[in-house]
């Protein structure tokens, strides 16, 4: 097939790695923006996730914002983010993508803080220890594999949305797909695909990155039990970009 | 396709609070509300056709790899790496082979998307099912088909219900990607509008139909839950 040869062909040049919006560049952008918006997410969405955990309120407003943020195309924000007063540049994008990392983030950390069994939390009470300390010392332990997986789901999520960017000229390997679509299929076609390429292999990569990750996190005796992702708010798929 | 102009090229820089560029104007919405309607209109027939399709796949799909044990790991594995990939990659390996002319490439990528949704929902809401309940139905006398049919499914319909309504939400939210292959519904109008001197108007509008529209078809699927399953209403929402 002719398209799958253009694809070959305009991989195997050089310079369409190395030009200044070649393959490299963009790859660090999208890396950038991503890491970005994943860390903006987390200082929002852990804090207030763990505090509404720690608490047990606010499960129904978790479960309302994950629906919320599913019925609202990634593609509107990220054209209207740049026309307010946060200006034109990386800033909208970022903002924006830190938005659909806010659910996935916040249901984990929300999830793995009500999970705590309720006997280990009362010991820990009974020890006399403080809100605080028990928050610190016991539930904040017991919840990392759940806020490993939010952190996953969320990462991946963002960087495949922040290919998106591309429909408002705002960097990351989705570029590379629009200009391909804006040469049109008939020369651009080889292009769109290669894009395609990069940006699937980008996420498939950093999933598997961060699920090894996920797993060297979680303590010695529970890796051998197959891990079992929860079984409520958070086990719904995220959002699609 | 329109041009992907700039600011640069236009000379403008960060739009401020223009009077000429409202965030909302009826006068926008009563001229333009043929052109408004029919990008609804496209948005609605994407949404519809791919996630009916996607129901008349997945459902069967699950049912097998929840009868059949061995085929539930590669058919959950299969829609776990796909939906890894993000929708615009999928547009982009199958718009070379599929075309843009005709809605083909984006109907397929929404289809699949909706598909894993059902597919891992349906599964789960089967698995759910008591064993004391099918062991009480085997006692019965009850075949595999008649269980299938009057037990497993009727008690699995609430997860499959909430299975289809997170599908169809998330795919009218996905109709919009499709501005690039061509068929984008209320998405061509907004980025059709950011790139036409970032007219907010249209940007914002098309958004809320957008929303409204999700909003309005999760509303239509949650009264049909109620109606098909009168069992589910007495329990608090």
């Amino acid at each position: 097939m002719s398209v799958i040869d253009d694809a070959i062909v305009w991989l195997n040049d050089p310079l369409n790695w190395t030009n200044p919006d070649g393959i490299f560049a963009r790859t660090a952008e999208h890396l950038w923006i991503s890491a970005a918006a994943v860390a903006l997410g987390c200082a929002v969405a852990w804090p207030l996730g763990v505090l509404m955990g720690h608490l047990g309120r606010g499960g129904p407003a978790v479960v309302t914002v994950t629906n919320l943020s599913r019925a609202v195309p990634t593609v509107a924000l990220l054209t209207i983010f740049p026309l307010t007063a946060i200006g034109f540049g990386p800033k909208a994008i970022i903002l924006a993508l830190s938005l659909f990392a806010i659910p996935p983030l916040l249901a984990n950390a929300y999830l793995g803080l009500r999970e705590v069994d309720p006997e280990v939390r009362d010991a820990g009470r009974g020890m006399g220890l403080s809100g605080w300390q028990l928050l610190r010392k016991v539930e904040l332990p017991l919840a990392v594999p759940y806020l490993a997986n939010g952190f996953r789901i969320a990462a991946v999520q963002v960087v495949a949305t922040a290919t998106l960017a591309a429909y408002v000229n705002g960097g990351g390997l989705g570029m590379i797909i629009s200009r391909g679509f804006g040469l049109g299929l008939a020369s651009g076609g080889g292009q769109v695909l290669a894009g395609g390429l990069l940006v699937a292999l980008l996420c498939l990569i950093v999933e598997g990155v961060l699920a090894l990750a996920e797993r060297a996190l979680l303590p010695k005796p529970l890796r051998r039990v197959k891990h079992r992702p929860p079984a409520s708010v958070a086990d719904a798929l995220p959002a699609r970009s | 396709m329109p041009s992907k102009v700039n600011d640069a090229v236009l000379g403008l820089g960060a739009p401020g609070d223009d009077p000429r560029n409202p965030w909302f104007s009826w006068s926008y919405v009563s001229q333009n509300t043929d052109t408004l309607l029919a990008a609804l209109r496209e948005h609605l027939f994407l949404t519809l056709v791919a996630v009916v399709l996607a129901t008349v796949i997945a459902i069967p799909l699950a049912i097998l790899a929840y009868r059949v044990g061995s085929l539930a790991g590669p058919i959950l594995g299969f829609t776990g790496v796909l939906y890894t990939i993000p929708s615009l990659a999928l547009f982009a390996f199958l718009a070379p082979f599929t075309g843009i002319v005709k809605p083909t490439t984006v109907l397929i990528g929404l289809t699949m998307y909706a598909l894993l949704t059902i597919v891992r929902n349906t599964l789960t809401a089967l698995r759910q099912v008591p064993a004391d309940v099918l062991d009480s139905a085997r006692g019965m006398g009850y075949g595999k088909r008649a269980m299938l049919w009057r037990i497993e499914l009727p008690l699995a319909l609430p997860g499959i219900m909430t299975g289809l309504r997170i599908a169809t939400v998330s795919t009218v939210a996905l109709v919009t990607v499709g501005e690039l292959a061509g068929w984008g519904g209320l998405g061509e109008l907004i980025i059709g509008g950011f790139n036409s001197n970032y007219y907010r108007p249209q940007i914002m509008t098309a958004t809320l139909l957008c929303v409204a529209l999700a909003l309005v078809l999760d509303l239509v699927l949650l009264a049909v839950g109620r109606v098909i399953m009168p069992w589910t209403r007495r329990r608090a929402a």
